[in-house]
């Protein structure tokens, strides 16, 4: 008996990454998925995007796992697109109760008086305002079954507190913060609960790439995910350079479940201590 | 399968109420517990002291559920008391893996320049330097881990915002915050995480008695429990009257799990919403 038999799970940035990870660890607890993916290039980006061979192995994943997935092409960026994917999603699954609002970029980095406006703009319209547009299009489906649900926002460490050179990032990421308390007393009559998590480092595309290995390491000509891992414990108080995908997916099974029933407004750090360092 | 199979717990407070109930929902997921309680009068109270009656019960629950529990008399503010407790249930059990701090008390409401020298003192003395003994007395088990281990702090909404009437209390319950953060970094580098959770009014006899239900209800002579669920709604977004045992055991739960592997440091409200609110 899974933790979340017979629920249906909304991820954003599901082709790899978290996102994936959240749609296999839901479908193990016997969630059926909707999901989006921009699956295309972001100016600025550190990281090499996201491919439809990604999206399909993440499709191919929670079906072997015996779960429903219907998978779409969405930009965060486009209300439209955001709304008819999950519309589409939940005529086909017949209801929604879950929304991970995961998609996220990380950009350009430099101080922020050097960050360029297009650089800056860009990361507030995916990482916040695409956190916004994918509840916008999700609530009105939540509301509708009548039996509560829970949104849950991935945030970071750095939406509690600032890392120098990634101002737009920070500020995305506070934001959110902010939304979600705004959403969490907004939904809480109608038992619909909204959360943050923040993660510290997680070994995802996002991270594991030479543009963050060199940013910790500007020491090196050429540095190697060891070598990065190394320096990103300094950031830590448990003795690791970074958490996996899975540690977060599990954070998000709990509070989606019926255990965190009265959890709502909550920013849950899952950072290795990161914080608090 | 249980998600705690082969662990032992620490649990303080363990005859009746949250106590209990932790022991329960960690014996249904496979840990074994060692337990203790006061059983004894505490200046001020305003509800009933805990039993052997009530500790016999915790014991025989645990054990109808297959699991093994050895049970003490014993004081958090003895620490010889404390340290024999937990080093002879160490020593029949094996090991020790999770520590839950959950004993405390509340005692006689007054404004704070009105409040009583030894009630002040008492509560700070239960209440933090409590939790202090017994992670003293623990961790030195804890230690001996692999894989570390995770305390946890039974905290408070009062141990992150004010109330009027409860300066002892919310005293006490911002201190251990506090002391979670310290022992967060310290022991850090021996993988054994700790994190507080911080309830809203829970439904145990701590909460449900007259001199609570006439804090909240002043303009009432005689407030009953249906006045005092009134106002408790007003309380919380989600218009609930009170948690139960075993929402706050639910989320001890996952926070001692290996899902939460990585999260220490972090202060969990399970408070319907009242902290944003």
């Amino acid at each position: 008996m899974g933790r979340l038999d017979g629920k249906v799970v909304f991820i954003t940035g599901v082709a790899r990454g978290q996102g994936r990870s959240h749609a296999i660890r839901f479908a193990e607890e016997g969630a059926d998925i909707i999901g989006i993916d921009v699956v295309e290039p972001i100016a600025g980006s550190t990281s090499p995007p996201a491919t439809q061979a990604d999206m399909d192995e993440t499709v191919a994943a929670v079906e072997a796992l015996d779960r429903r997935i219907v998978a779409t092409k969405a930009d965060v960026r486009s209300l439209a697109q955001v709304k008819k994917a999950v519309d589409d999603g939940v005529a086909q699954l017949g209801r929604l109760d879950v929304v991970i609002a995961n998609a996220g970029v990380s950009t350009f980095m430099g101080p922020a008086e050097s960050l360029t406006e297009e650089a800056f703009v860009d990361m507030v319209d995916i990482n916040l305002t695409g956190v916004w547009r994918s509840c916008a299009a999700a609530i009105p489906h939540i509301k509708a079954g009548g039996r509560g649900g829970s949104i849950i926002m991935t945030s970071s460490a750095a939406g509690l507190m600032a890392y120098p050179n990634v101002g737009h990032y920070v500020a995305a990421k506070h934001g959110v913060v902010g939304l979600m308390r705004t959403l969490a007393l907004e939904l809480a009559s109608d038992s619909i609960r909204v959360n943050s998590i923040h993660p510290t480092t997680v070994d995802t595309p996002m991270v594991n790439n030479e543009a963050t290995f060199k940013l910790f390491r500007p020491d090196l000509e050429n540095p190697t995910a060891d070598d990065f891992v190394e320096a990103a414990k300094v950031m830590n108080a448990l003795p690791i350079g970074w958490v996996e995908s899975v540690d977060i997916s599990n954070a998000m099974v709990w509070l989606a479940s019926d255990e965190a029933r009265y959890v709502t407004g909550v920013t849950l750090p899952v950072d290795a201590g990161a914080v608090i360092k | 399968m249980g998600r705690l199979d082969g662990k032992v717990v620490l649990i303080s407070g363990v005859a009746r109420s949250q106590g209990r109930s932790h022991a329960l929902r960690f014996a249904e997921e496979g840990a074994d517990v060692i337990g203790f309680d006061l059983l004894d009068e505490i200046k001020g109270s305003p509800s009933a002291p805990a039993t052997q009656a009530d500790m016999d019960e915790t014991v025989r629950q645990v054990e109808a559920l297959d699991r093994r529990i050895v049970a003490t008399k014993a004081d958090v503010r003895d620490m010889a008391a404390v340290k024999a407790a937990v080093d002879e249930g160490v020593a029949q059990l094996g090991r020790l893996d999770v520590v839950l701090g959950n004993a405390g008390v509340f005692t006689a409401p007054s404004l704070a320049e009105d409040m009583e020298d030894d009630i002040f003192m008492d509560t700070l003395d239960i209440n933090v330097a409590g939790v202090w003994r017994t992670a003293k007395a623990a961790i030195p088990h804890l230690k001996k881990n692999e894989n570390g281990g995770s305390i946890i702090i039974t905290s408070s909404v009062a141990g992150l915002m004010g109330y009027p009437n409860f300066a002892h209390y919310v005293a006490s319950k911002h201190a251990v915050v506090g002391l979670m953060r310290t022992l967060a970094l310290e022991l850090a580098p021996h993988h054994i995480r700790v994190n507080s959770v911080h309830p809203g009014s829970v439904n145990t006899v701590m909460v449900t008695n007259d001199t609570i239900a006439r804090l909240f209800r002043p303009d009432l002579e005689n407030p009953t429990a249906a006045d005092f669920a009134e106002a408790a709604k007003q309380m919380n977004p989600m218009g609930i009257e009170m948690l139960e045992s075993y929402d706050i055991s639910n989320a001890m739960v996952f926070l001692a799990s290996d899902e939460a592997r990585y999260i220490t440091g972090v202060t969990l409200p399970v408070d319907a919403g009242t902290m944003v609110q």
